[in-house]
């Protein structure tokens, strides 16, 4: 038997996949779980109880669009009353003053919104939802005047890298704690959209001068997080602090998680905190063994130095680019398809961007019809 | 966070601004400062300082109760609080 692996730090609770917007981006798998699969409140709220038990600190209410579900509020005060610090991760469209105040009054502390761009109308184009742009921009205001910490997302690729310092300004303008510059990463709908959306060496270079450069002049202003696409990167990143070691994550039918990819790896079997106690699953689901520590790792990793520094990066990456999870992230350069992938990327970015593919449930419906779903038994 | 960087004193009185909590996790029996998706764990020293921010006491105030508590002299401890509330201040995880 091996040591108890130690409490995660934090629950990404993916209430629904239902979302207004549509981005090519998306985080989400290709395959999105529709309404009538999500778990219902009771549920949600054992598995706040058991997350709070185990010792997490955080709740990250996310989707999809959490909004979407009229229990939100029943769930922010349950994670709150359990000692959780309570984070809603949103889009920002679908909510007003009204039910913002009430998530305040029930405990919600801070409110991540989602940003395309800094001009309403290409933002719009991005996102797939013509006026949310604008919307946007209102309710950030007013999750200010409701006492609500903000962070700007602020999603970051070829098609509007060149509005960093107005991602910068607009942060300020609204008040923001915290702006994250979030280069696209490339999994799911990215990984599908990848040429639309990878920049070139010079732009990122460009960036991160930008951003280096308002750390600095904004320190105690504003805090800036930046994430790089890590084609361009020598080393991988430090992939959810390690796999199975900092994060749970709960997809909308219930399925546990050790990152939000993890489904595009065919061959890991997860389970549900339908049939089984959060504890369990993270000290037993073999999803979440599978690539803990760093027995699993091949080498070049395990004989690296720096394998308890990046724990082997990114196993969704590594999956999707060579077809095996377990194989060394191309991110590193130590990976023998380190320069292939890094050529293939200067390539993409070279020539002109094609069309997106938009983010749907199901290619054949309409593309607004999810989110008007019918709600799980309430 | 603030409109410009607060440089702190010892007539400042620091405390916690919106979205940070500092809060004690009773399943890992650790002090914890919570922030927007980001979490600090402070190190023994770090907690009593952080016990004693209450938004009410000054950094003079704090140091003296530190100085007494730890028999130690009151200029030393005064520079160390000042300086490590000031890297939490530049990181949003303090106001004053």
């Amino acid at each position: 038997m091996t040591e108890s692996p130690d409490a995660p730090l934090a629950l990404l609770a993916e209430l629904t996949h239902r979302c207004p917007l549509q981005c090519p981006y998306c985080s989400n798998p290709l395959e999105l779980e529709r309404a009538s699969n999500e778990l219902d409140t009771e549920t949600w709220k054992r598995v706040i109880t058991e997350a709070a038990e185990m010792g997490m600190h955080q709740i990250h209410f996310s989707g999809g669009e959490p909004t979407v579900r009229k229990d939100l509020e029943d769930l922010i005060e349950h994670a709150t009353d359990a000692g959780l610090y309570t984070n809603l991760i949103t889009s920002g469209v679908l909510i007003d003053e009204v039910r913002l105040r009430k998530f305040a009054e029930l405990g919600l502390e801070h409110v991540q919104v989602s940003f395309q761009d800094t001009e309403a109308e290409n933002a719009d184009r991005i996102g797939g939802y013509k006026g949310g742009h604008v919307k946007k921009i209102a309710i950030a205001k007013k999750i200010r005047d409701a006492g609500l910490a903000l962070t700007i997302n602020a999603v970051v690729h070829r098609q509007n890298i060149e509005h960093v310092k107005d991602f910068i300004d607009m942060s300020v303008e609204l008040g923001a704690e915290r702006l994250e510059v979030a280069q696209v990463q490339y999994y799911g709908w990215a990984l599908k959209n990848r040429a639309a959306f990878i920049p070139t060496y010079q732009q990122l270079t460009d960036t991160t001068k930008i951003v280096e450069e308002a750390r600095i002049r904004l320190k105690g202003i504003l805090a800036i997080d930046y994430v790089v696409p890590d084609y361009y990167a020598k080393r991988p990143k430090t992939c959810m602090g390690g796999w199975a070691r900092r994060f749970m994550n709960v997809n909308p039918a219930g399925l546990a998680l050790p990152c939000h990819a993890a489904e595009s790896i065919p061959s890991l079997k997860f389970d549900s905190v339908r049939d089984n106690s959060l504890s369990w699953i993270w000290e037993n689901s073999s999803s979440f063994k599978q690539y803990r520590g760093t027995a699993w790792m091949p080498e070049p990793c395990q004989s690296c130095d720096r394998k308890e520094l990046d724990w082997g990066g990114c196993r969704c990456q590594a999956f999707a680019l060579t077809g095996d999870a377990s194989n060394v992230d191309p991110a590193c350069e130590l990976s023998p398809v380190h320069k292939e992938t890094f050529g293939l990327a200067m390539e993409e970015a070279s020539v002109e961007a094609p069309e997106f593919i938009y983010r749907r449930i199901g290619s054949d419906e309409e593309a607004d019809s999810p989110v008007f779903a019918a709600q799980p038994s309430e | 966070m603030a409109d410009k960087r607060v440089i702190l004193d010892q007539a400042s009185v620091p405390g916690f601004p919106r979205g940070v909590k500092f809060r004690f996790n009773k399943t890992k029996e650790q002090w914890v400062i919570m922030a927007p998706e980001r979490l600090l764990e402070p190190n023994e020293v770090a907690v009593e300082v952080l016990k004693l921010c209450d938004g009410a006491a000054s950094i003079s105030t704090i140091s003296n109760s530190l100085a007494e508590k730890f028999q130690a002299p009151v200029e030393t401890i005064l520079s160390d609080v000042t300086e490590m509330l000031q890297d939490l201040a530049d990181k949003g995880f303090l106001i004053a």
